[in-house]
C-alpha cells in the first residue's frame, strides 16, 4: 500500500520533470488521488521532490484545499462570506447537516462527505453557493438540498444538477470588454506595429490596472520591456478573491479568447515569449473549456512559434491553478505560488516588472486589464479614452450583489454617479454599498452622488448593496473576519492586528464599550495600515474605519457613555464562591478600592 | 571611487551612504539606530516585525529591507511612528505567552528590550494566550513556542549559515508557527547545538539546554545597556 502510494507520487513528480516550481501542480494531482495530505503522503512527496518535508508541509499549511486531515470523497464547500449569509447560507448549512448528519467540519463515518465553509467562491450573484467538490452549485435553498444529497450518495453527476446550471448574469456590456469579437483581430493590429508602438498607443490610451491598485499599464509594461534580461514573463492574475466580486469568473467564460489576446500583445510589447494565467482554485471547473481554446489558438497559428507569421515572435500560455488562498490574488504573493511557495508577499521594491516570476522581469496584469489592452489593439487609443472620463479612460466590470433586484455583471463607463448605477440595477433603497469589497469602503447615502472612477470611488470591482434593515456592524464584523481568515501570517501587524481588530470591534457590538474602546480601535486601525507589509494588511481595517467615519451614529447608538468598562467582571468570577459560601460579592465599586 | 555614493535625509539630518546599502544599514553606520527585531546582522532580512518600518517621502516602508536612493527623505523618530512602534511590540506580547521574570532569556531578549525601549505599558487588547507544548525531544536544544515570535531567524540561520534546513512556517494567519524538518520533533531532525540557529532567536523560544542561568540576572546584556546603544554610541564617540 505505502510502496504504490510512493511509486504514485514519484510517478507524479517525475511528470513533472521534479521541477520544483511546478509543485503546486504535483500538490494538486496527490491531492486529487487521496483527498489530503498525511505526513507519510508528506514524507513520500519530499523524498520525489528532493525537497525538505518541513517545505512541502509549509506550502501545504498555507493553502485551504489542502488538508492534514482525512477528508470525504465529496467535500462540500458552502460559501459563507458576508452575501452568502445575507441570502440565507446559514439555513442552507443547517440543511446539509441534516441531509449528511455531520455538523460542518466533519466527515461522515463512512467517509462519503465532508462539509466545510469556504469565502467567497465567485458566486455572490446566485448566493447561497457552494462547490461540491470542484463543481460550483447556485441559488440554493434549504428544500433542495435533501436531493443534492442524494444524488452525491447515489454517485450521480453532479454537474447535472439544475443548481449546478452557472448563470452567466452579464447584464450589461459595453464596448470594451463585452462587444463583440473575432480571435486574432487584435494580435493581428498589434503586430502592424514595433513593439514601442504597442507601448506608446497603450500609454495614450491611458489604460490603468483594473485589478484594484489602478497603475498605468503602458508604464509597467515599458518597465518591464526595459529590464535587461534573458526572459521575460507576463501573468493574467485571475485569481479573483476580493469577496462579492465574480467579473473575473464572468470574462473567462465569455471573453477567454480576448484575455489571451491580450496576454499575447503584451508578451509581443513586452519581449515576452511565455505567459501564465493564475486562475483561483475555485474555478477549476472552466479549465478543460479554457484549454480546448487555448489550442484552438494554436491551431490557427495565434499561439506558438512565429505567430501569424511574424519572424521570431514566439509565445506560449499555460494556466495555474491555485488552491485556495485570497492572498494569491497579491500580485508578488501570486508569483511565489507560482514558483512552488507559500503565498507569502514579497518586499518591494524590486517591484516584479524588475524581478518577478523566475528572478525575471514580468508583467502582472488583472483579466479585464488585458481585455482592454486588446481592444485598445483593435479599436485605438483614441477611441478608448473618449470613453469614461479624463482620469478614468474606458469602462469597468462591476461585480453587484447583496441587496438588489439584478445582481450580476454590469459593464459600465468610468465616471457614473452611485445614485444612477443604484438604479440600474435595482438597489433604489440601499442605506449603504461596500465599494471595492472588504478592503474597499462602506459608503452612506449622502455620498450616493458620487462617481465610480479612479479619481473618486475607485474599486476592482465588488459592490454590495446593503437594504434597510441590514445590521451594518454585523456585517463588519463578518468582512474582518475574513481579513483574519486570510491573512498569510507573514507580518505581525496584520497577522496579530487583525486577530485583535475583531476582538476590539466585539466589545463594541456587544455593548461592552466606550469611547476609549472607539478610540483604540482607531488607533490600532492605523497602526496596521501603516505598518503592514501588504496590501492586504494595509486594508484590512477598512470596514471598520469608514464604516466608522460614514456611519458614526451606528456607533453613538452602541457604546456606553462612561469612560471606562473593566474587562473583569468583579461578581461573575467570585459568583460560584459566593453561591457555595452563601455570601453576596462586594459590588464592582467596592471591590475595585 | 569603485561604490556610487548617495545623499539622503534621515530625520532632517543628510545622511551619505553607499549604493545597494539599506536605509538600516545606512542609518547605522550613522549613528541612528531603527528600532528592529527580525532583523540580524548575518542574515538576510526577512521583514516579518516591521518594527523598522519608517516614512520614505511619506509612505511606510521596512528599513531592513528598502535600499537607500539619492535624496530621498526619511522619517524615523517621529511621535506617530513611535506610537505604531510600541503597539506592533505590544502584539508581540499580546500573541504570546511571555513570562518575562521566569524565562531564561530575559535580560537578553530582544523583544524584552524593545519593550523597554518603547516604553510599552501594560498592553490595551487582551492576551490571545495560546496553548503549545515545549518541545524538548532534542537533546541539546529546545523550543518553547509559547515564545516564539515567527521572526523567522531560526529558519534564514539554518539555511544560509548551517547550510541545513531545520526550520520552516506551518500554517496561516494567525495560526501560523514554526515547523521542524521531522514527522514529529526536534530531536529527529539533524540540529545541532553548535549549529548557528541554536543561538539565533531574538527571544527565549530556541534555546540551548542547561544555560540558561549562566550569566546572573542583573549582568546580562541588557541589562547593562539599552537596545541599539552599540549603535548610538558610534554617533556620540564621532
Ligand atoms: C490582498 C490583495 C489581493 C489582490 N487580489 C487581486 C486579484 O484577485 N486579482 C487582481 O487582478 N489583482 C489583485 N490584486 C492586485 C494585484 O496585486 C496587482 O496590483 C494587479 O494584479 C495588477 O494588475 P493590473 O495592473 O492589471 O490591475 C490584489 C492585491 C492585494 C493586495
Ligand atoms: S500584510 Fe498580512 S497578508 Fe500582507 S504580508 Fe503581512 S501578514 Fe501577509
Ligand atoms: S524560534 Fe525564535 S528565531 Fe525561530 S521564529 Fe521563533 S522567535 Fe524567531
Ligand atoms: S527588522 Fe525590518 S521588518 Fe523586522
Amino acid at each position: 500500500m505505502s510502496e504504490d502510494h510512493a511509486l504514485f507520487i514519484k510517478k507524479v513528480a517525475e511528470k513533472y520533470g521534479r521541477d520544483p516550481t511546478r509543485l503546486m501542480d504535483i500538490l494538486l494531482e496527490v491531492n486529487a488521488r487521496y483527498g489530503w495530505f498525511s505526513e507519510e503522503t508528506i514524507g513520500h512527496i519530499g523524498e520525489a521532490m528532493d525537497i525538505p518535508r518541513v517545505k512541502i508541509r509549509d506550502k501545504i499549511s498555507f493553502y485551504t484545499f489542502f488538508s492534514q486531515k482525512p477528508v470525504g470523497k465529496t467535500v462540500i464547500r458552502l460559501s459563507n462570506s458576508v452575501v452568502e449569509k445575507m441570502k440565507g447560507a446559514a439555513e442552507v448549512a443547517r440543511a446539509f447537516e441534516d441531509a449528511v448528519g455531520v455538523k460542518f467540519g466533519e466527515t461522515t463515518p463512512d467517509g462519503a462527505i465532508t462539509l466545510t465553509y469556504a469565502q467567497c467562491i465567485g458566486m455572490s450573484d446566485q448566493a447561497p453557493s457552494a462547490l461540491i467538490n470542484h463543481t460550483p452549485v447556485g441559488n440554493l435553498l434549504p428544500e433542495d438540498v435533501g436531493d443534492i444529497v442524494e444524488a452525491i450518495k447515489n454517485e450521480e453527476d453532479i454537474s447535472q444538477l439544475p443548481q449546478a446550471l452557472i448563470d452567466v448574469n452579464l447584464r450589461r456590456s459595453g464596448p470594451v470588454v463585452f462587444a463583440p469579437m473575432d480571435a486574432g483581430t487584435a494580435v493581428r493590429a498589434a503586430l502592424k506595429m514595433t513593439p514601442e508602438q504597442v507601448i506608446d498607443e497603450i500609454k495614450k490610451s491611458n489604460l490603468r490596472g483594473r485589478g484594484g491598485a489602478g497603475f498605468p499599464t503602458g508604464k509597467k509594461w515599458e518597465a518591464c520591456r526595459n529590464v535587461k534580461s534573458d526572459f521575460r514573463y507576463i501573468v493574467c492574475n485571475a485569481d479573483e478573491g476580493e469577496p462579492g466580486t465574480f467579473k473575473d469568473r464572468v470574462i473567462m467564460s465569455e471573453r477567454a479568447n480576448l484575455v489571451f489576446e491580450g496576454m499575447t500583445i503584451a508578451g509581443y510589447a513586452v519581449g515576452a515569449e511565455y505567459g501564465i494565467v493564475y486562475l483561483r482554485g475555485e474555478y477549476e471547473y472552466m479549465l478543460e473549456d479554457l484549454k480546448r481554446i487555448l489550442e484552438e489558438r494554436r491551431k490557427k497559428g495565434l499561439l506558438g512559434k512565429n505567430i501569424l507569421d511574424k519572424k521570431d515572435f514566439n509565445f506560449a500560455i499555460r494556466i495555474q491553478i491555485g488552491a485556495g488562498a485570497y492572498i494569491c490574488g497579491e500580485e508578488s504573493a501570486l508569483i511565489e505560488s507560482l514558483e512552488g511557495k507559500r503565498g507569502a508577499p514579497r518586499e518591494r521594491p524590486p517591484f516584479p516588472v524588475e524581478k518577478g516570476y523566475m528572478n525575471r522581469p514580468t508583467a502582472v496584469n488583472n483579466v479585464e486589464t488585458l481585455c482592454a489592452a486588446a481592444r485598445i489593439m483593435e479599436q485605438g487609443a483614441d477611441w478608448f479614452s473618449t470613453i469614461g472620463t479624463e482620469a478614468s479612460a474606458g469602462t469597468k466590470l462591476l461585480s453587484v450583489s447583496g441587496d438588489c433586484s439584478r445582481p450580476g455583471v454590469y459593464e459600465i463607463e468610468y465616471g457614473i454617479t452611485v445614485a444612477r448605477f443604484l438604479k440600474m440595477v435595482g438597489a433604489e433603497h440601499a442605506i449603504a454599498a461596500k465599494i471595492g469589497g472588504p478592503s474597499g469602503r462602506l459608503v452612506a447615502p449622502n455620498d450616493f452622488d458620487r462617481t465610480i472612477s479612479f479619481e473618486d470611488f475607485s474599486t476592482g470591482g465588488s459592490v454590495i448593496f446593503f437594504g434597510p434593515g441590514r445590521d451594518l456592524l454585523t456585517h463588519m464584523k463578518q468582512f474582518t473576519e475574513f481579513f483574519v481568515e486570510e491573512s498569510c501570517g507573514w507580518c505581525t501587524p496584520c497577522r496579530v492586528g487583525t486577530t485583535l481588530m475583531l476582538k476590539e470591534f466585539d466589545k463594541i457590538i456587544e455593548g461592552r464599550a466606550t469611547r476609549t474602546e472607539i478610540e483604540n480601535i482607531k488607533k490600532l486601525g492605523q497602526t496596521i495600515k501603516t505598518m503592514s507589509r501588504c496590501g492586504l494588511g494595509q486594508t484590512a481595517p477598512n470596514p471598520i474605519l469608514t464604516s466608522m467615519q460614514n456611519f458614526p451614529e451606528l456607533y453613538e447608538a452602541v457604546i456606553k457613555p462612561v469612560d471606562y468598562i473593566g474587562t473583569f467582571d468583579f461578581a461573575k468570577a467570585v459568583s460560584a464562591g459566593a453561591e457555595i459560601t452563601g455570601r453576596k460579592p462586594h459590588s464592582d465599586e467596592e471591590a475595585n478600592l | 571611487m569603485s561604490q556610487e555614493t548617495v545623499t539622503f535625509t534621515l530625520d532632517g539630518v543628510k545622511v551619505k551612504a553607499t549604493k545597494g546599502q539599506t536605509i538600516m544599514e545606512a542609518a547605522d553606520a550613522a549613528g541612528i539606530y531603527i528600532p528592529r527585531l527580525c532583523w540580524h546582522k548575518d542574515l538576510p532580512s526577512g521583514g516579518n516585525c516591521r518594527i523598522c518600518t519608517v516614512m520614505v517621502n511619506g509612505r511606510p516602508a521596512g528599513s531592513c529591507l528598502f535600499p537607500v536612493e539619492d535624496g530621498i527623505v526619511v522619517e524615523n523618530n517621529t511621535k506617530q511612528l513611535k506610537d505604531h512602534r510600541c503597539q506592533v511590540v505590544e502584539m508581540h506580547f499580546i500573541e504570546g505567552n511571555h513570562y518575562c521574570p521566569s524565562c531564561e532569556a530575559s535580560g537578553e531578549c530582544e523583544l524584552q528590550a524593545l519593550g523597554y525601549y518603547t516604553q510599552m505599558l501594560t498592553p490595551t487588547s487582551p492576551y490571545l494566550r495560546p496553548k503549545y507544548e515545549v518541545d524538548a525531544s532534542h537533546p541539546d536544544v529546545y523550543i518553547d513556542r509559547d515564545r516564539c515570535i515567527l521572526c523567522g531567524r531560526c529558519i534564514r540561520a539554518s539555511e544560509f549559515l548551517d547550510g541545513k534546513c531545520v526550520f520552516s512556517f506551518e500554517g496561516r494567519g494567525i495560526h501560523k508557527r514554526i515547523s521542524v524538518n521531522a514527522e514529529h520533533n526536534l530531536g529527529e531532525t539533524n540540529m545541532e547545538a553548535s549549529d548557528r540557529a541554536a543561538t539565533i532567536c531574538p527571544t527565549g523560544a530556541l534555546m540551548i539546554k542547561r544555560t540558561g542561568y549562566r550569566i546572573p540576572v542583573g549582568k546580562r546584556r541588557f541589562d547593562i545597556h539599552p537596545i541599539g546603544w552599540d549603535i548610538e554610541k558610534k554617533k556620540k564617540s564621532g
